[in-house]
C-alpha cells in the first residue's frame, strides 16, 4: 500500500514538474480552458432548456410526472454508453455530437429541482402573494423563485458537477479538455500523465462545488436560508 | 442501400454467453458497494443522530467525495488497487453510496416523532430494542428512498470502469466504439437500464414488505 502510494506521488511530481506539460496545445492551461468552455456551454444550454420548463411545470403543475421520470431515467442511463452511441450516430470529428449527451444529462437535475423547489413553496405564501394583488407571473418571479432558489441552485450544482465529470469521460470519444490526459495516458501507458489528469479533474470538480457554495451565500435571500436548512 | 441495421439480433444470439458473464460482473460490482455502503452508513448515521455536531462535517466530507468524477477516482486508485480490478471500481462506488445513504439514515431517524419515541420509552423498551423495533422501522421509507438513488446510480456508474479495464457491461460500449458497431452499445445501454429498473422495483417491493402499515393506512 505505502509503496504504491509513493509511486503515485512520484508520478504526480513527474507530470506537474515537467515544463512541457504547461505549454502548447496539449498543455495544462489549454486543456483546462477547453474543459471549462465545454462545461460552461453545455451547462448554459441545459439551463436554457430546463429552467423555463421546470418553472412552468412547478407553477402550473402540468407535466410533473415527466419531470420526475426524466430525472430517474437520466440517473439510470450509463454516460459512457450514451456518449459512444450518440457520437457514432451523429458522426465523429466535430464537437457538436459530444455536446448533446452532455446537455441531455445536465437537463434532468435542473428540471426536477426547479420543479420541486417551486412546488414545495408554502401554499399560504403563494395565496398571500395572490391576495396582495400580484398576478401569476409576478407571483412566480417575486415570491416563488426567491423562495425556491436554494433548491434551484442545488439542481444547477448537481448538473455542473455532472457536466464536468461527463466531459472527462467524453475525452474517450475525442473531446478535448482534461480528460485527454487520462485517456491518452492510459492508451500510451503514460501513468504520470493519467494520474496528473485525474488529479486536475478532481480539483476542478472541487472548485465547481466551492463556487456554487459561494454563489448560494451570495444570491439566496438571508430570510430564506435562515428558515430552511439547505444541504 | 445497404444500411447497417441498428441492432443485429444474430450477434446478440452468438455472443449471449459473453454478455452473461459481463452482466454477472456488473451485478457484483454494483451490488457490493451498495451493501457495504449501507452497512457503513447505518452506524455512521446513528452516530450523527446521537452526536449532532458530527453531522455537518460528515455531510460536508461526503458532498466533496460525491462531487469527484468517478473516472478520476478510479485512476487515482490504480497505483493502490491495480488496473482492471474489481476493487478499483468498487471502492469509489461504495463512497458514492455512503454519500447518499448517510443523509438518508439521518433524515429517516430524525423524522421519528417525539411522542412515538416517548411512548416506546414509557413502555419499557431498552434503547437498543427501541432502535430496532421502533425507530429503524419508521426510518425505513426514507432510507429505502436513498437506497434506490444509490442503487440506480451505482449500476449506471460501473460502466465507466470499462475505461480502466473493468466495467461489466461497460465493456460493450468500448467494444462497439472500437468497431463502429451499434449492436453491443445498444445491448449494453438496454441491459444497464433494465438492471437499474429491476433493482428499483425490488427496493419498492422491499419497502412494501417492511412497512405494511403504510399500505393499511392507504396512500398518504
Amino acid at each position: 500500500m505505502v509503496a504504491g502510494e509513493g509511486v503515485g506521488v512520484n508520478w504526480l511530481i513527474d507530470f506537474f514538474g515537467d515544463p512541457a506539460n504547461w505549454s502548447g496545445p496539449d498543455g495544462i492551461p489549454v486543456r483546462l480552458l477547453e474543459h471549462l468552455q465545454f462545461s460552461a456551454l453545455s451547462l448554459l444550454l441545459a439551463v436554457l432548456i430546463a429552467l423555463p420548463l421546470g418553472l412552468w411545470i412547478g407553477h402550473t403543475g402540468k407535466g410533473a410526472l415527466f419531470a420526475v421520470l426524466s430525472a430517474n431515467a437520466a440517473r439510470a442511463l450509463p454516460t459512457l454508453g450514451l456518449l459512444v452511441l450518440i457520437v457514432l450516430l451523429m458522426g465523429v470529428g466535430t464537437d457538436i455530437p459530444v455536446l448533446i449527451p452532455l446537455v441531455a444529462l445536465a437537463v434532468p437535475p435542473i428540471l426536477v429541482n426547479t420543479y420541486e423547489g417551486i412546488r414545495g413553496v408554502d401554499p399560504e405564501l403563494r395565496d398571500a402573494a395572490y391576495g396582495m394583488g400580484l398576478r401569476g407571473g409576478q407571483v412566480l418571479g417575486r415570491v416563488l423563485v426567491p423562495v425556491a432558489l436554494p433548491l434551484i441552485l442545488l439542481g444547477l450544482r448537481i448538473a455542473a458537477i455532472q457536466v464536468v465529470s461527463t466531459a472527462t469521460v467524453a475525452a474517450y470519444v475525442g473531446l478535448g479538455g482534461l480528460g485527454r490526459f487520462i485517456i491518452d495516458g492510459l492508451a500510451t501507458k503514460d501513468f504520470p500523465r493519467t494520474i496528473g489528469g485525474a488529479v486536475l479533474v478532481a480539483l476542478l470538480a472541487l472548485a465547481v462545488q466551492l463556487g456554487f457554495t459561494f454563489i448560494q451565500r451570495l444570491v439566496v435571500s438571508p430570510g430564506v436560508s435562515e428558515r430552511q436548512a439547505v444541504r | 442501400m445497404h444500411e447497417e441495421p441498428l441492432v443485429r439480433w444474430d450477434w446478440i444470439g452468438r455472443n449471449w454467453p459473453n454478455i452473461q458473464v459481463l452482466l454477472e460482473d456488473h451485478v457484483v460490482m454494483s451490488l457490493v458497494p451498495i451493501v457495504v455502503g449501507l452497512l457503513v452508513a447505518l452506524p455512521l448515521g446513528l452516530a450523527c443522530v446521537r452526536w449532532r455536531w458530527l453531522y455537518q462535517p460528515t455531510v460536508g466530507v461526503m458532498n466533496v467525495v460525491y462531487s469527484l468524477p468517478s473516472l478520476a477516482v478510479f485512476i487515482v486508485l490504480i497505483p493502490v488497487t491495480g488496473l482492471a480490478t474489481r476493487t478499483t471500481v468498487m471502492i469509489p462506488l461504495t463512497f458514492y453510496a455512503m454519500a447518499v445513504l448517510i443523509p438518508a439514515v439521518v433524515d429517516g431517524l430524525t423524522a421519528v416523532p417525539d411522542h412515538v419515541r416517548q411512548s416506546a420509552v414509557a413502555m419499557g423498551f431498552t434503547p437498543l430494542r427501541r432502535l430496532l423495533r421502533v425507530e429503524l422501522p419508521i426510518a425505513v421509507p426514507v432510507v429505502l428512498a436513498g437506497l434506490r438513488v444509490a442503487a440506480v446510480s451505482s449500476i449506471s456508474l460501473v460502466s465507466v470502469g470499462a475505461l480502466v479495464g473493468r466495467g461489466g457491461l461497460g465493456y460493450l460500449f468500448i467494444d462497439g466504439w472500437q468497431r463502429q458497431f451499434y449492436t453491443p452499445i445498444i445491448v449494453g445501454i438496454v441491459l444497464v437500464v433494465l438492471l437499474a429498473a429491476v433493482a428499483d422495483m425490488l427496493l419498492v417491493l422491499a419497502q412494501r414488505l417492511l412497512t405494511p402499515w403504510s399500505r393499511a393506512r392507504g396512500s398518504a
